[in-house]
């Protein structure tokens, strides 16, 4: 970046989500990017700069589409269960769904739609089946609140809870064929027992 | 900041209606400075009633420009960065050719003789205008209401001559309802007896007329929520009914005043014509299919970048006419950003919520700027 333009713009780390620097590594240089429930940008605005992407991002929430636009993202407030299906095929090399699985009111539809539209996918999502979820619920015997998991069952964003394994289960059944995987403790990588250890999991389908 | 009016004449322009204009002028202000490689203009189109002076004091009269909020040093549209034209529509009557200049042929004001022109014509102009400046592309084009709808038509009938485009508060044809609205306006204009067939300039203007349709105006500019926080149902310096037709009510007086005031500075002919403009676009020319008029050129595919903003209380040009944009753009794989910004102010909010488009328009205009330097 010559231009010291874009004073609203903080300059961007990955640091705070494990998952974008595994994203980070798998997009390759000047790729066309989307990614769907992009919050304020970070990771797109960090993938502009450093890896030379076309990128278009979808969010929900009109105050971070605000804070993407403002960082110089192109984004569009929109719902990302709808908003999949006016791309043409193949419109994007990439299409990510960062953490936002979970979230979503119907994931199959979602990935199917994501494959459509882009050649390959990338999903990120908490695992539900980490050893600090189960152990949580083992022992409260109440809905989990856990670290990986902060909320209260009543305001929780997420609507759907899914483990490494019923992933995979997903991605057999359903025909999307897993390119990569990678498992993260924090930024630690696992490399054993996944479902147990692993707090986040990213794919790369296609 | 002093802003003073220039002006620009041609020899002619052809019109969408088949006739011809000869000479016409244009009236246009800038701010800021032209680069050394003349990659910084932004030309801001401005609404209805608008006019050249959207920034800065007035060298006459020392007047505020209409979106001086927005554009300035360290502003929106920032005039340490950008150089920012912005210029009369054809068809007004603040220093371009309308219907109140003299035509030339007869020595007397156009009147009702004027050709009705088209947002597309107006946008002829303003390419006309930007060719005279020795300006190859423009950084962007932007502009609420009816401005927005020149922005899009920049894009479409100019996609070469802009990277990018800010639709503000608009739509790519008008509705029924905006019709309807309009049609109201004029017909109140063309009831008032002071009318004469458009033929008043040398005596008394249809101030009456004018004055109903600004007030028709204000209520569709505002929302029910902003109306009520403003007026309510309070009275107009008195404590109980009058029991007669004089003011009552607080907005009674503002409607009235507000009307009475856009008399001094508008033309009643300009209110038709402008009118018919905004009532005669459709983006796709009555085809429908908006996804064509954005993909004219099939090879080239869509260069322009969009940033598409609406506001969720505007009623008179609602937020699913942009969203209509948006998606077609979605479909062409277009570069857009869309947000509706939540606001109370109704259509009235691009012109006073001004904290959250600065937000963006900021943001959208720096990274259309570094894909100028990275070309």
């Amino acid at each position: 970046m010559a231009h010291a333009a874009v004073p609203a713009s903080q300059p961007v780390t990955l640091a705070e989500r494990p998952d974008f620097s595994v994203i980070g590594e798998i997009i390759q240089p000047g790729s066309r990017v989307l990614d769907l429930g992009c919050g304020e940008g970070e990771l797109l605005a960090w993938l502009v700069d450093h890896k030379q992407v076309m990128a278009r991002g979808v969010e929900i929430a009109a105050a971070q589409v605000r804070k993407a636009i403002g960082r110089g993202v192109s984004a569009y407030q929109g719902d990302i269960d709808e908003g999949l299906a006016d791309y043409p095929a193949k419109a994007f090399d990439y299409v990510i769904l960062s953490q936002t699985l979970q979230e979503t009111r119907s994931p199959l539809h979602v990935l199917q739609d994501m494959l459509r539209v882009g050649r390959r996918a990338i999903v990120s999502f908490p695992n539900f089946g980490h050893w600090s979820v189960r152990q949580a619920m083992l022992f409260t015997g109440q809905a989990p609140k856990t670290k990986l998991f902060p909320y209260d069952w009543y305001n929780s964003p997420n609507i759907h809870f899914l483990s490494i394994n019923d992933f995979e289960d997903l991605c057999r059944e359903s025909g999307f064929p897993i390119e990569k995987r990678y498992f993260l403790s924090g930024s630690t990588r696992v490399t054993v027992m996944p479902n147990l250890m692993a707090q986040t999991a990213v794919f790369l389908l296609g | 900041m002093v802003a003073e009016t220039k002006t620009a004449r041609f020899d002619s322009i052809a019109l969408d209606s088949g006739a011809t204009l000869s000479p016409v002028e244009i009236a246009y202000e800038t701010y800021g400075s032209l680069n050394a490689d003349r990659s910084n203009a932004i030309l801001i189109t401005h609404a209805f009633t608008g006019d050249a002076h959207a920034a800065g004091i007035s060298a006459e009269g020392g007047k505020p420009g209409w979106w001086d909020n927005m554009i300035g040093p360290g502003r929106a549209f920032d005039t340490d960065r950008y150089f920012v034209i912005c210029s009369n529509v054809l068809g007004g009557c603040q220093g371009s050719t309308g219907p109140a200049s003299v035509n030339p042929a007869t020595g007397r004001p156009y009147a009702m003789t004027f050709p009705v022109i088209t947002i597309r014509d107006m946008v002829r102009l303003q390419r006309m205008l930007i060719d005279s400046l020795g300006i190859l592309r423009l950084l962007s084009v932007a502009g609420g209401s009816m401005g927005g709808m020149q922005a899009l038509e920049w894009a479409v009938s100019f996609p070469e001559r802009l990277l990018s485009t800010i639709p503000i508060a608009t739509t790519w044809r008008h509705s029924a309802q905006q019709i309807a609205f309009n049609e109201v306006g004029r017909q109140a204009i063309m009831s008032d007896p002071d009318w004469s067939e458009g033929n008043y300039y040398d005596k008394k203007p249809p101030a009456r007329g004018l004055s109903v349709a600004r007030m028709v105006g204000h209520i569709t500019y505002m929302s029910d929520e902003s109306m009520r926080e403003k007026f309510g149902r309070r009275l107009r310096e008195k404590e109980t009914f009058g029991f007669d037709f004089g003011v009552d009510f607080e907005v009674e007086s503002y409607l009235r005043y507000r009307g009475n005031q856009f008399v001094s500075r508008f033309d009643a002919n300009s209110y038709l014509y402008i009118t018919k403009a905004e009532d005669y676009f459709d983006l796709t020319n009555g085809t429908g299919t908006l996804i064509d008029a954005f993909l004219a050129d099939p090879f080239n595919g869509l260069a322009t970048r969009f940033l598409v903003i609406s506001f969720t209380s505007d009623w008179l040009y609602p937020s699913y006419q942009s969203q209509e944009i948006v998606r077609v753009l979605r479909r062409v794989n277009g570069d857009v950003a869309y947000c509706d910004l939540q606001s109370n102010y109704g259509h009235d909010a691009f012109l006073v919520d001004i904290a959250e488009q600065t937000e963006i328009v900021r943001g959208f205009l720096a990274s259309t700027a570094r894909l100028v330097k990275a070309a």
